[in-house]
């Protein structure tokens, strides 16, 4: 009994380490360690979220989305009865293994640079005949939009624990990181933040979590390199658009188009800057 | 279909151009891009994107990593003094225990908050203030004992007068003293209102406040 409490209270010790942003301090004062190693005091917010992850790493969600998403690649679905198998993620057609961390990138045949998800709604809609646009307007989580989230979970797990290795030769490419790089100082909304503004200097942190410096490379596992991942509070796995769009929408900015420029041209810079960095998406946050 | 075809022009005039876009190029491609890429959601509408002169010069300083040239920063700075308004009645401080609730909460102003709510003051998302608090961000300077430390003993007191009135000025408009701050202009924008910033300013002067124990 007292073991189960002293575990239930470095779980919540824990977990309000990691709710920085929904004031979760009460649960961070209030839950007293719960034995004398656990709680040094220097501890950081990223220690403690680091910690939670690794107690939950062994049975991470994400893999109940990367299995579904690994079906949905295979099976024949849409107006055209077709599977994803002949979808070039970059690599070829049908490649999956290692496409994740090259992407964002240029796309011949839509000539534009795309990130998976806005490069699996190609494929949706030219191989299955799904409409890609009115996918782009569903709801995070609703219809189509779960498909998406499978198929990211899994895409991204096949690249698990490679480097960031955006290819950035081609001027299209060039030119969506010169875009991104001034969409993520771009000051605007009743608040006047940018992107930059949390993530543009080193060892910033908001309430206590702990903000990656996204103009260059945060380290393995951090910012860009961490998503798609499961998120344990919201019970949902999220792509990198939902959580660009979580972003602006604190940022006070209005909703960003899924698949917007904006946000392809974001990752182009976050992604190049983040060569290196190994990936460990899907990743699980609080 | 719109975001697929919204590079379209761009890549045409990349084709005619073998070095690429300028940096101005880029700059307006750029304004165009943020244009086209959102929507109104809620009380959250494209407007919002437009920039004042002091977002348009500090984004493109940010981007370009040069600072701001110190007499472009000086005339945005005394641009943004002039909007300050003063208390009507005079009276700088209200209630600090109102005020440490304002500097807890972080709500307003997203799509996803309705019209006509109170919003918060965001205040503890970047900055330490009173010691209970141990959730605190970072962004911003440490404000704990801010009041204390300035020697304002009493907020009536003439010789308190030039702390009153910067604190004041600064919770309404950060950038009539730091044109590129990144501090919201909590009255300037309408985020909080002169009732709210009195009580903000209590929690930061007034001595029985917990921030100067």
């Amino acid at each position: 009994m007292a073991e189960s409490k002293n575990i239930r209270n470095q779980r919540l010790r824990l977990i309000g380490a990691g709710l920085a942003l929904a004031g979760g301090v009460a649960l961070l004062t209030s839950a007293p360690p719960a034995d004398a190693q656990s709680a040094p005091a220097a501890k950081s917010a990223a220690d403690g979220i680091a910690e939670y992850r690794k107690m939950l790493e062994d049975g991470n969600p994400a893999e109940l989305f990367e299995l579904k998403g690994e079906s949905l690649w295979k099976e024949a679905r849409g107006p055209k009865k077709a599977s994803l198998e002949g979808c070039d993620l970059g690599q070829g057609k049908g490649v999956v293994k290692g496409v994740f961390v090259t992407l964002p990138r240029y796309f011949a045949d839509t000539n534009r640079v795309q990130d998976l998800e806005s490069r699996l709604l190609t494929c949706m809609e030219t191989l299955q005949g799904f409409n890609a646009a009115e996918i782009a307007k569903t709801d995070f989580g609703k219809g189509e939009q779960k498909t998406l989230e499978a198929l990211v979970a899994w895409i991204s797990a096949e690249s698990r624990g490679m480097k960031m290795n955006l290819p950035n030769a081609h001027p299209e490419e060039q030119r969506m990181y010169e875009l991104g790089k001034r969409a993520f100082f771009y000051r605007g909304g009743p608040y006047d933040f940018a992107c930059a503004t949390c993530h543009g200097a080193e060892g910033q942190r908001i309430r206590l979590q702990d903000l990656p410096d996204l103009r260059k490379n945060p380290g393995d596992g951090i910012g860009f390199a961490a998503w798609p991942a499961y998120r344990v509070s919201a019970g949902q796995l999220w792509g990198m658009q939902r959580r660009l769009n979580d972003c602006f929408r604190q940022q006070r900015f209005p909703y960003p188009g899924f698949g917007s420029d904006v946000t392809i041209a974001l990752s182009s810079y976050m992604g190049l800057n983040a060569k290196g960095a190994e990936s460990i998406a899907p990743a699980i946050k609080r | 279909m719109r975001f697929l075809i919204a590079t379209l022009p761009a890549a045409l005039l990349l084709a005619a151009c073998a070095t690429g876009p300028s940096p101005a190029e880029l700059d307006a491609q750029a304004a165009a891009m943020m244009q086209a890429s959102f929507s109104d959601k809620g009380i959250a509408t494209v407007a919002r994107l437009q920039q004042d002169p002091a977002n348009e010069a500090c984004s493109q300083a940010d981007a370009s990593g040069k600072p701001l040239p110190a007499a472009q920063a000086k005339a945005i700075e005394e641009a943004n003094f002039k909007t300050i308004q003063w208390p009507k009645d005079g009276k700088f401080l209200g209630d600090w225990k109102e005020g440490e609730k304002i500097a807890q909460s972080g709500r307003g102003n997203t799509w996803s908050d309705k019209a006509g709510s109170a919003n918060g003051g965001n205040c503890y998302n970047c900055h330490q203030i009173s010691k209970a608090e141990l959730s605190f961000g970072t962004i911003g300077p440490s404000l704990y004992q801010y009041g204390k430390l300035r020697g304002v003993a009493d907020p009536a007191d003439p010789a308190s007068k030039a702390i009153v009135e910067y604190t004041w000025g600064k919770l309404w408009n950060a950038k009539a003293y730091n044109a590129c701050s990144a501090m919201p202009r909590a009255g300037h924008a309408g985020i909080l209102d002169e009732q709210q910033i009195k009580h903000v300013m209590a929690l930061l002067l007034d001595p029985k406040s917990p921030v100067n124990q």
